[in-house]
C-alpha cells in the first residue's frame, strides 16, 4: 500500500471532524432558518401572459359535468385556439378547497373551479383573480341572478358561474302511489311530513326520507334550505349570526322531530349525498333532497333500481317561501397564473350558452334563455322546467371571508341535535356565540 | 523517541494531505442525504416553528404579524384541542392494546406447525397491503346502518335484526374506527411478533418441559421475556402512528358525528388548510410532532438497550 494514502485506521480519521460537521449542520440549519423567515412561501407573481401557451385547470369528479364532458370541452376549445394547450386534473369536492388553497403558493394552476362560498375567503387573500372589469355588460341580464351571484362578494366578481344547481325533491312515484299520495302533497314540508308518515305505516320503506346530514357542508346545504322556507336568516343585516332565532331553530326542530317520528333514516347523520342517492336508488327511501345529478342516475336502470319512477319537483314551501340553496359554482383564474389572458379565454368558451346548452344533460346552464331552448328543455325534460322556477329562487350562505370555520361550528351544533345531545335552541344559541368570536375575529 | 515522533508526524501530515481529497470526498457522498435530510426533515421542522409565531391567514406570502407564542396558548385554552386530544389518546391506546393482543395470539398461532402456513401468513399480510382510503371506504361501506354488511351478517345469523347505527354516535363510532384500524394495523404487529418468535430457540422450551413446565408457564416466563424487545418496538411504532391517525378518520367518518372522532391531526388539518389558520396549525402540528419525537426516543433507546443486550 502506498504510504501517502495512509492506512485504512489512518484514512478514516481523516474524516471531516464532528466538530466540523456540526459547522456544516449549523450553516445549512441556519440558512434553513433564514429561509423559513419569509413566512407564507415562495409565491409565484401572476401576469397577463401572451394568451396563448399552456395552461393547467382544476375540477372536481363528482357532480355536474362529468371528467368525460369536461375533456371533451377542453379538445373542442383546444380545436379552437391551437395556440393553447389545456392540462385538466380533477379532484373530489371534499378535497377541491385544500388543493386550491395548497397548489396558490407554487401558482400551479391557471384555471380553478370554487365553489360559492369561497369567492370571499379566495378574493380577498387573492387566490383568485378579481375579473369584475372582464365581465361584458350584458351578461348581468343574460345570466340567472342566482348564477351572477355565485363568484360575487362585496360587488367584485371572482369568476365566471358554471355550474347552476340547488337541492330539488326526488320522490319514488311508485311508493307515493301504493300509499295513494297525490304528487301535489309535496308543495309543503308538511306535506312531506304527511305522505312519509303514509308510505310508512303502507310498510313500504322503514324510513321514508334520507338527507345528507353527515357533518359536513351538505348537512349546512339542506338546512340553508329549511332555514330559508321557514323564515331563518343566516346573518342579519349587520353580519351578527341569526340563524338561532325564528326560522332557523324551526328549521332544526323540523329536522329533529323527523328523526324522532322515525321518518328520516338514522343513517342521514352519517350520509352524503351519494349515500343519499344510493339509498334512494335502492328503493329503500321514497324521499330526498339532492342536487340535479342524482335524476340522470336514480332514473337509469344501469344504476338504479327505481329507474322510471323517479319523480322532481321544487323544494317544498315552508311558513316563508321555498328557496333553494344556492349550490353553484364557478371557474376561476388564479392569482399566481402566469397566462391569464389564456385562462380567461378558456373559462369563456367553457361557461359559454352554446357549450353549456350541448352539455345540460349533466349540468343545467347559466343562461335565462336556455330554459326556453327546445333543445336544451328536451335533454332533461323533467328536471329542467321545475329548474326554471327554482333557479330564480335560491338563498345564499353567508359570503364571509371564514365562512368555512363558521360552517364546521354550525355543522357540529346541528349533528348535536340530530343525535339528541341538546335542543335546537340550545345547540344554535352556542353555534352563535362561536360564530359570533370567528366573525369579529 | 524524538525520531519515532518525527517520523510519525511527517507521515500525519502526508495523510493530511491526500485526506483532504478523501474528506472531500466523503463530504460529497454526504451531500445528497444530508440535502435531504435537511431539506425533508430539518426545513420542514424548521420552518413550521417559524410559521406557527406568526399569523398566517393565508398561503401566500406576505407581511403577517409577529404573535410570538400566541399560538401555542391559544392552543392550551381551545376546549375544542382538548376534545380531540383525548379522542387521540384513547384512539392511541386501545387501538395499540387490541393490535398487539391480537397480533401475538396470531403470531403463536401462524408460529406453530400449521398446515399451509405460507397460506396463512399470505392472507394475514393482506389487511396491511391495502391503502388506509381503501379500508376506510371499505368499514364505511360495512358499517353503513341501511345497507351495510355488518348489520346484514348480524341478521343473516339471527343474532340481531335491528338497524344499528355503527356510525350513528360519537362513542360508537370512535370505537368502530378504531376495530377498522385494528383490523388493518394487526398484520404489521403479527410480523414483528413472529420475527421475534423465531429467535426464541427450541431448546429453550424442551429444557422447560423437562424441568415441568406446562405451556401456560413457558409462555410467561419464556416466551413473553424473550419477546419483550419486539414488544417494545412494535408498541412504540404503532403507538407513534396510532396517535398521528388522520386518513382513516377523513374517509370513514369525516370527524364526525358531532366531531367525536376528531383526532388531534384531523383537527390540524382543519384548522390549517379548511380554515387557512396556519399560524395556529403549525402551532398544532410542532405539538404533534415534539409528542411523536418523544415517543420516538423511547424506540431509539429501546432499541439501543436491545443492541447492548445483543452485545453482552
Amino acid at each position: 500500500m502506498d504510504e501517502a494514502s495512509g492506512t485504512p485506521r489512518e484514512v478514516l480519521e481523516s474524516r471531516p471532524t464532528r466538530r466540523g460537521f456540526l459547522a456544516g449542520s449549523g450553516a445549512l440549519g441556519l440558512s434553513a432558518v433564514l429561509a423559513a423567515c419569509g413566512v407564507g412561501g415562495g409565491a409565484q407573481q401572476g401576469g397577463q401572459g401572451s394568451g396563448k401557451g399552456s395552461i393547467r385547470a382544476l375540477f372536481m369528479k363528482q357532480a355536474g359535468y362529468s371528467e368525460a364532458n369536461i375533456r371533451a370541452m377542453t379538445a373542442s376549445f383546444q380545436k379552437a385556439n391551437p395556440g393553447v394547450k389545456v392540462t385538466a386534473d380533477f379532484v373530489a369536492y371534499e378535497a377541491l378547497h385544500d388543493k386550491i388553497v395548497a397548489a396558490a403558493p407554487a401558482g400551479t394552476y391557471d384555471v380553478v373551479l370554487i365553489d360559492v362560498i369561497w369567492p370571499a375567503e379566495f378574493g380577498t387573500k387573492h387566490i383568485v383573480g378579481d375579473v369584475t372589469s372582464k365581465w361584458p355588460a350584458s351578461w348581468k341580464q343574460q345570466m340567472l341572478p342566482g348564477a351572477v351571484a355565485t363568484p360575487q362578494y362585496q360587488g367584485k366578481l371572482y369568476g365566471v358561474p358554471w355550474i347552476l344547481d340547488t337541492k330539488y325533491l326526488f320522490f319514488n312515484t311508485a311508493h307515493l302511489k301504493k300509499a295513494k299520495v297525490d304528487t301535489s302533497a309535496l308543495d309543503t314540508w308538511d306535506g312531506v311530513l304527511k305522505a312519509a308518515r303514509s308510505i310508512k305505516s303502507a310498510g313500504l320503506v322503514k324510513y321514508p326520507l334520507i338527507w345528507s346530514w353527515q357533518q359536513a357542508e351538505a348537512l349546512i346545504c339542506d338546512y340553508a334550505q329549511l332555514l330559508g322556507a321557514f323564515g331563518g336568516k343566516f346573518l342579519d343585516s349587520s353580519g351578527k349570526p341569526a340563524f338561532n332565532k325564528g326560522g332557523g331553530v324551526q328549521a332544526l326542530d323540523f329536522m329533529h322531530q323527523s328523526v324522532v317520528d322515525g321518518l328520516s333514516a338514522p343513517t342521514s347523520t352519517q350520509s352524503l349525498e351519494e349515500d343519499v342517492r344510493r339509498v334512494f336508488s335502492a328503493g329503500q327511501a321514497s324521499m330526498a333532497l339532492n342536487w340535479t345529478y342524482m335524476y340522470g342516475l336514480a332514473d337509469d336502470p344501469k344504476q338504479s333500481q327505481v329507474a322510471g319512477k323517479v319523480g322532481v319537483t321544487q323544494t317544498p314551501k315552508g311558513s316563508a317561501g321555498q328557496p333553494g340553496v344556492n349550490g353553484s359554482m364557478a371557474l376561476a383564474v388564479t392569482g399566481g397564473s402566469k397566462n391569464q389572458s389564456a385562462a380567461w379565454k378558456y373559462i369563456s368558451y367553457l361557461t359559454s350558452q352554446p357549450v353549456q346548452n350541448k352539455y345540460a344533460i349533466s349540468s343545467l346552464p347559466v343562461w335565462r334563455s336556455s330554459y326556453d331552448d327546445p333543445a336544451v328543455i328536451k335533454t332533461n325534460p323533467a328536471v329542467v322546467p321545475q329548474a326554471k322556477k327554482q333557479l330564480g329562487d335560491l338563498i345564499l350562505r353567508p359570503q364571509v371571508t371564514n365562512y368555512n370555520a363558521v360552517s364546521q361550528v354550525l355543522q357540529a351544533e346541528i349533528q348535536n341535535v340530530l343525535l339528541n345531545k341538546k335542543s335546537s335552541q340550545k345547540a344554535l344559541d352556542d353555534a352563535a356565540a362561536q360564530a359570533s368570536k370567528l366573525l369579529s375575529s | 523517541m524524538t525520531t519515532t515522533t518525527t517520523a510519525t508526524r511527517r507521515r500525519r501530515r502526508r495523510v493530511a494531505a491526500g485526506g483532504k481529497g478523501e474528506g472531500l470526498f466523503a463530504l460529497a457522498l454526504l451531500l445528497p442525504a444530508a440535502v435531504v435530510v435537511f431539506g425533508v426533515v430539518l426545513y420542514p421542522v424548521v420552518r413550521t416553528f417559524v410559521v406557527s409565531l406568526f399569523d398566517v391567514n393565508s398561503p401566500l406570502p406576505g407581511a403577517y404579524p409577529f404573535v410570538g407564542l400566541a399560538n401555542y396558548t391559544r392552543v392550551f385554552g381551545d376546549k375544542g384541542f382538548y376534545a380531540v386530544l383525548g379522542h387521540t389518546v384513547y384512539f392511541t391506546l386501545l387501538s395499540t392494546f387490541l393490535e398487539l393482543a391480537l397480533g401475538i395470539a396470531v403470531a403463536l398461532l401462524l408460529n406453530s406447525p400449521l398446515r399451509a402456513r405460507w397460506l396463512w401468513r399470505s392472507i394475514v399480510v393482506l389487511p396491511w397491503a391495502l391503502p388506509t382510503i381503501v379500508n376506510g371506504a371499505l368499514w364505511r361501506w360495512i358499517y353503513n346502518g341501511q345497507y351495510g354488511a355488518l348489520n346484514g351478517l348480524l341478521d343473516s345469523l339471527g343474532i340481531s335484526h335491528t338497524a344499528h347505527q355503527w356510525l350513528g354516535t360519537p362513542f360508537l363510532a370512535l370505537n368502530m374506527v378504531i376495530l377498522a384500524d385494528v383490523w388493518k394495523n394487526t398484520s404489521i404487529v403479527v410480523f414483528f411478533i413472529l420475527a421475534g418468535l423465531q429467535t426464541i430457540p427450541d431448546d429453550v422450551y424442551e429444557a422447560s418441559k423437562i424441568d415441568g413446565a406446562g405451556a401456560w408457564g413457558a409462555f410467561w416466563r419464556i416466551t413473553m421475556p424473550l419477546l419483550a424487545p419486539s414488544i417494545a418496538v412494535v408498541l412504540v411504532l404503532r403507538t407513534i402512528e396510532a396517535f398521528k391517525v388522520f386518513d382513516i378518520i377523513y374517509v370513514m367518518t369525516g370527524g364526525g358525528p358531532a366531531s367525536g372522532t376528531q383526532t388531534v391531526a384531523f383537527y390540524t388539518y382543519l384548522q390549517a388548510f379548511s380554515n387557512q389558520l396556519f399560524g395556529y396549525g403549525a402551532a398544532l402540528a410542532y405539538l404533534i410532532v415534539l409528542a411523536v419525537f418523544a415517543l420516538a426516543m423511547v424506540y431509539l433507546r429501546i432499541l439501543r438497550q436491545g443492541q447492548m443486550a445483543g452485545v453482552e
